[in-house]
């Protein structure tokens, strides 16, 4: 990986000076990343030009950690040419005096803003180049950013991930650096970058005098921040390659920042959590199934009302029961409230006879993810073995989708759902499940509604005929 | 003195303190089968004598008792047993499992238990203890029996005690040593034309009386009839019926386990006060007309019948209202409850009749379970039971299940004899054939899998979470899933030289190994496809118990394609077995067959365009612009050659990785572009072809090719003999020129394929295959001989394991196993494969 710095201050070749760098010497620096190579491809009066080549052994890189080295994806990637936040880190090590903007030798210069042009032939980027106009143009470069093909010889398939990254202007050297130094991983959002207690501190430091009147400033700590993971997922990546899949995780193609609520200052996550406690309340639930309950949201609601005396929350991924135990903080909770909430892992298509006799159980946002087809097996799990005097069910409207401006028509707001429904497929399927396993349903509206599309969620009560 | 214990029984020793009981258990049991109250005393409290702790050492009495008792054990209880709250306990916990409480009274003279309790350093409560025990067990003698124990036997003296012999009592529902064969008939109603028809039909000769009645029947292969129950109520002529069957019992010829409307004719019969409803006053009417003699005959013949009968080594059940895992063998009235009315909910259905609970969607029995009482339409498995009840009396027809053939054979019936209170097979949403619904407790957790072919295999329960999801979120629906291919693991690395993986090394091993001749086939670049075939649509709802006409599904169970996609690739594959003419030379209507499905972009491209094409674009513009810039320093006199040289060489690397992945990659467009390669007929009917030898299965390929010239595509193949030189060099050439002309690479198979504890399969890829799997840079000599430091036993273990899961699931699934019993294994196989393993191997 690689990335090359230029001026035509006057004397060019002061760059040796700011960078501490000899310009007729090849340098090399052992950093955590991979070895530094620092030399200069063009050194005189008119133009100097510096580059960093980070060196990366990338099967030196995985054998050090076996625990998590069981995907391919651990093996071939794209570390050893993408100048993300590896490259970042080798920078920050490498020209770490510069950064400060310490220069014993020419104090002023460091000081001083020169023309600088800078290039990163493969900078990583997971929002396409406009991400690069945004996050370096308020800083005062000028940006040039070339997405890269994926394959010309398969030009189907559009551009890469990586920038052939140019930006130019007239900056100090240190604060260009330190710009490189937070902006490359933040363009970069990729796993490899392992986000430790102390890189807060360092962002806080790097950013100092930037950061803070950047526009995109909560992106910028969000990104450079948000890469750990929730939790582990290795076993899951390894069976979705085997299939030639990725392990992309599901994302929410809607961030809620996004959903329609200006009159609402509620996130609609929020709202239909709202929504399903008060259906609870109505039917007086107290012993409740969280079918689904992912990490715990609505947990966390139920146990901080007394009424409800018996929750259980399942998933069918053991991360996310993990996920939701940290969220819920079990290990600390008081006794009293600690026996009230129980995890387990379960499945919505296979029957748990453990799971019968409760008051009501909640699907939330639960179908749309189950393959139609097997949409039977859910029917008999929930309504017929564990058959819970009420069952809670929410869904999106796919007819609301339309009043999204940032959901491209015809697409599903979430990669991982299977189907949305229209409110006429909501009930058709609702009523069907009434009627052949013994339960009556009522319908409610969720979040912002429209006039013509309806609700943006759509809530459906069933209750067994002989407990309504 | 002979003490019958019968063999589920629950053995309650009463005696006072110092009577002997621990001897006389010591004596007669084995030490595991006796629970002394004393032991448990010390396991709770370090002391065996401290009585505070008695409460405590009960609990943990009775816990143990209990999963003895689960587990259908003999259990022997070593206490004074002299009070009758604990006999209480003891009793109802006998009840809770079904087996019947047996007491053996110790009598012994109270000077001689205060005698040894002297004798004995620890025991240094006085002689009252003694004397008060005596009183309570006077009390008791004469009313254990009304207590509940089925059996009370009452040594009096040392004597008697001495010469006791405890003689093992079979009881009267097991019939294991009977091992058939069977022919299990359903609920006849007094349907007696129909009955000898049946039998006719099913191959006995019927003896007639002078008055040219039926009296009896026999097989002429001594096949045995056994009835359901049911034989009378509603129909023509129940007493005919009744003579036919009794005169078959008694001969001999049949086994007959009770139906409630005998339980309840016998009622009747004694004058007791019942409900004359549900066709029973055709039977007192018909049964009126007959001798007083033959009536007694009757009521004797019903009273005296079995509500269950275990057959066949416990491998055959056959109860009249079927009968859970739990009760098989045990007696109590639970049992007898359930075997005759089956178990109901509580509710009532439209029709005002009980809401039966439909135990069979939850039976994990290993035996077969044969069952009558409730009408069906049809005859189904359910997770290997059978409702034999067609409902011949109202116009249905007589059914009995051949076993162990299980063949069903039906005879319709003559008329519509009795009108029904609700129409046949009432809309049960849930029940009916195969659940499509498969229990949790089927897959998580700890699981012992039994094999065939390499016995018991452990699937740990972190493993089976994290299938649970996989299966839960991604997989088709568990009817289409049969099988998951194993793993394969690579060939013997190679210890020098340029390459990582070299045929040598495969054909040394088998040889090693004893195999001399091995198959070499082209491996494919595409992704491993499993495609289960029916010949038409009315397969799959019979045989599998799901509508649509097959499946196609990758080595994780995801389906390959969108419905429609997958049902043109499956009419394409389905017209061409059937020009191969494969039904009828298979003598199946469906199939499984294990393909690899081409391009490996039709289904990966995710993973080539995000990963390796993305790795490539990186380099590519990475590697050059660095090679330019070092070019320039060099130019400027800076020592870069070093870093020039190693950058330059990336730059190539880069290039084959990128060429490497490209030969994957080819645009399609519906199937337009997709080729199947089927390798291995998996499974048909009822047989498992893991035993051909795999030209067998390329010469089958060979026929769907030539019948589907576009969609098929051949595997090349070569036979080797490794023993002798000559035919491995011209293998190790097939495989040089297959990999240098951009060929992945190939298997290597013993060409008898399955043999025992031996690899199905070792892979050999070619040299630039590789560099998509160990990256670019793999072939630099630095990073070569880090990377033969491989360790392939864990791979080699694993794939042994998935593989005999595999076979394992198949054999069950042509043995006609319940789903449950294939999803396990198939389940298993997806569960190893989230084992933390190397995944470049």
């Amino acid at each position: 990986m690689l990335l090359t710095l230029t001026t035509n201050h006057t004397p060019a070749t002061d760059l040796g000076y700011l960078l501490f760098k000899h310009p007729g010497k090849a340098q090399a620096f052992s950093t955590a990343s991979g070895t530094a190579h620092v030399f200069y491809p063009r050194a005189d009066e008119d133009e100097c030009t510096a580059a960093l080549l980070l060196e990366v052994d990338p099967i030196a890189l995985v054998r050090g950690r076996r625990n998590d080295a069981f995907t391919l994806g651990q093996y071939v990637n794209d570390r050893p040419y993408a100048a993300g936040s590896m490259l970042a880190v080798a920078l920050s090590s490498v020209f770490r005096t510069a950064m400060i903007g310490r220069c014993d030798q020419r104090p002023g210069l460091a000081a001083t803003p020169i023309p600088l042009r800078i290039r990163v032939p493969a900078a990583p980027c997971w929002a396409g180049p406009d991400m690069a106009e945004r996050l370096f143009a308020p800083l005062g470069w000028r940006v040039d950013a070339r997405p890269v093909p994926l394959d010309t010889e398969f030009p189907e398939w559009g551009d890469s991930r990586y920038l052939d990254l140019r930006i130019e202007g007239e900056l100090k050297l240190s604060d260009a650096l330190k710009h490189l130094y937070v902006l490359l991983p933040v363009m970069d959002g990729a796993k490899h970058y392992w986000v430790g207690e102390d890189e807060i501190e360092k962002l806080l430091r790097a950013g100092d005098g930037w950061l803070s009147g950047h526009p995109e400033r909560d992106l910028i700590s969000l990104r450079y921040l948000a890469h750990r993971r929730g939790y582990q997922r290795t076993a899951l990546d390894r069976l979705a390659e085997l299939d030639g899949g990725t392990e992309a995780e599901p994302v929410d193609v809607l961030p809620e920042a996004a959903v329609l609520a200006e009159d609402k200052p509620e996130p609609l996550s929020a709202t239909r959590r709202r929504a399903v406690l008060d259906a609870l309340r109505e039917v007086r639930a107290h012993r409740v199934l969280d079918l689904g309950c992912g990490g715990g949201a609505l947990l966390r609601d139920l146990l901080a009302d007394p009424t409800f005396t018996e929750i259980v929350g399942c998933d069918v991924s053991a991360g996310a029961l993990d996920a939701a135990q940290r969220r819920l903080r079990l290990d600390q909770l008081p006794d009293r409230a600690r026996d009230r909430v129980a995890l387990r892992q379960s499945s919505v298509t296979y029957t748990d006879p453990a799971l019968a006799g409760y008051d009501a159980a909640v699907l939330m946002e639960v179908v749309e993810h189950v393959d139609a087809s097997r949409l039977p097996a859910l029917e008999r799990a929930v309504f017929g073995t564990a058959n819970p005097r009420h069952v809670i069910v929410t869904t999106p409207n796919a007819e609301y989708n339309v009043l999204y401006p940032n959901l491209p028509a015809g697409k599903m707001r979430h990669t991982d759902h299977r189907f949305e429904w229209t409110r006429a497929r909501f009930q058709d399927w609702a009523q069907g499940v009434a009627d052949r396993c013994g339960y009556t349903v009522r319908y409610a509206p969720v979040g912002p509604e429209d006039p013509v599309h309806g609700p943006s969620t759509q809530l459906a009560v069933f209750s067994r005929k002989e407990a309504a | 003195m002979d003490l019958p214990i019968p063999d589920m029984s629950l053995v309650v020793l009463i005696g006072a303190s110092g009577s002997g009981k621990s001897t006389f258990a010591r004596k007669h049991f084995a030490p595991t089968q006796v629970l002394s109250s004393d032991y448990f005393r010390g396991l709770v409290s370090d002391d065996e004598n401290d009585q505070s702790a008695s409460a405590d050492a009960f609990d943990a009495l009775h816990y143990i008792a209990g999963k003895r008792l689960s587990a259908g054990k003999v259990t022997v209880i070593d206490a004074t047993n002299v009070q009758r709250e604990p006999r209480e306990q003891l009793i109802k916990l006998a009840r809770e499992h079904h087996v019947l409480p047996v007491a053996i009274v110790l009598d012994i003279p109270e000077a001689v238990c205060v005698r040894r309790n002297a004798e004995r350093p620890d025991r240094d409560f006085g002689a009252h203890v003694v004397k008060r025990h005596r009183a309570e067990l006077r009390r008791a003698l004469g009313s254990l029996q009304r207590e509940g124990f089925r059996k009370v036997h009452v040594l009096r003296g040392e004597s008697e005690v001495d010469e006791a012999r405890i003689v093992p009592e079979r009881l009267n529902n097991d019939l294991r040593d009977q091992t058939g064969p069977f022919d299990v008939i359903g609920d006849i109603h007094g349907c007696r034309a129909e009955l000898e028809e049946l039998l006719g039909e099913l191959g006995y000769a019927i003896t007639r009386d002078d008055q040219g009645r039926s009296v009896g029947a026999r097989h002429p292969e001594g096949r045995r009839a056994v009835f359901v129950g049911d034989l009378v109520d509603r129909g023509p002529d129940t007493p005919g019926v009744l003579r036919l069957v009794m005169g078959m019992v008694e001969a001999g010829d049949a086994l007959a386990v009770c139906g409630n409307h005998e339980q309840k004719l016998v009622r009747a019969m004694r004058g007791r006060k019942v409900t004359v409803a549900h066709g029973l006053a055709e039977s007192l009417a018909q049964l009126g007309e007959e001798s007083d003699e033959y009536r007694a005959r009757v009521e004797a013949f019903c009273d005296g019948l079995i509500s269950h009968y275990r057959l066949d080594g416990g491998n055959l059940v056959v109860a009249h209202a079927g009968l859970p895992q739990a009760y098989h063998g045990r007696a109590s009235g639970r049992v007898r409850s359930f075997a005759l009315y089956g178990d109901t909910t509580g509710e009532t259905d439209e029709y005002g009749l009980p809401v039966r609970y439909p135990w069979a969607n939850d039976y994990r029995g290993r035996a077969m379970v044969l069952y009558g009482h409730t009408p069906v339409v049809d005859p189904e498995w359910v997770n290997g039971t059978m409702c034999l009840d067609t409902g011949c009396v109202f116009g249905g027809k007589l059914t009995a299940l051949r076993y162990p053939e299980r063949e069903t054979v039906s005879v319709k019936a003559h008329q519509v004899w009795y009108e029904p209170t609700r129409p046949l097979a009432p809309p049960d949403p849930f029940g009916g054939r195969e659940p499509s619904t498969l229990a949790l407790s089927d897959v998580v957790g700890k699981r012992v899998v039994d094999t065939g072919t390499m016995g018991q295999i452990t699937v740990r329960g972190e493993q089976a979470a994290s299938a649970l999801e996989v299966m839960s979120r991604f997989a088709v629906d568990p009817r289409w899933l049969l099988y998951l291919p194993p793993t394969m693991a690579p060939t013997p690395t190679r210890a020098d030289g340029e390459l990582l993986e070299h045929p040598t090394e495969a054909f040394a091993d088998f040889r090693s190994r004893g195999v001399r001749e091995v198959l070499c086939e082209e491996k494919h670049m595409g992704s491993r496809a499993v495609v289960l075939l029916t010949r038409d649509e009315s397969v799959a709802p019979a045989r599998f118990g799901i509508d649509g006409d097959g499946a196609v599904h990758t080595r994780t169970g995801r389906p390959f394609f969108d419905e429609d996609l997958t049902g043109r690739l499956l009419t394409r594959v389905r017209a061409a077995a059937t020009e191969a003419g494969l039904w009828a030379e298979l003598d199946t209507d469906w199939m499984l067959l294990d393909a690899e499905l081409m391009p490996w972009s039709a289904k990966a491209s995710a993973l080539i365009t995000d990963q390796y094409a993305a790795v490539g674009a990186a380099a590519g513009v990475a590697l050059p612009a660095a090679a330019d810039a070092l070019a320039e320093a060099a130019g400027r006199g800076v020592d870069v050659a070093d870093l020039l040289a190693r950058t330059r060489s990336r730059e190539t690397n880069a290039t084959d990785f990128r060429a490497a992945y490209r030969r994957y990659c080819w645009p399609t467009d519906g199937l337009d572009g997709v080729r199947l390669a089927p390798f291995q007929i998996l499974a048909a009917q009822a047989t498992v072809f893991h035993d051909r030898p795999h030209t067998w299965h390329l010469t089958i390929a060979d026929r769907l090719r030539a019948a589907d010239p576009d969609l098929f595509a051949v595997t090349r193949n070569l036979v080797v003999d490794t023993e002798d030189a000559g035919s491995v060099g011209a293998g190790v050439r097939w495989w040089t020129e297959l990999t240098e002309a951009g060929g992945e690479g190939m298997v290597v198979k013993p060409a008898a394929n399955h043999l025992p504890k031996t690899q199905p399969g070792v892979k050999v890829r070619g040299r630039e295959y590789l560099r998509i799997i160990y990256g670019p840079d793999y072939t630099e000599p630095a990073n070569l001989s880090r990377l033969r430091d491989r360790n392939l036993g864990h791979k080699r273990s694993l794939a042994l394991r998935e593989y005999a899961l595999g076979l394992e699931g198949l054999a069950r699934l042509t043995r006609g196993e319940p789903l449950w019993r294939v999803h396990e294994c198939v389940f298993a196989v997806l569960a190893l494969e989230s084992e933390p393993v190397d995944p470049r191997l």
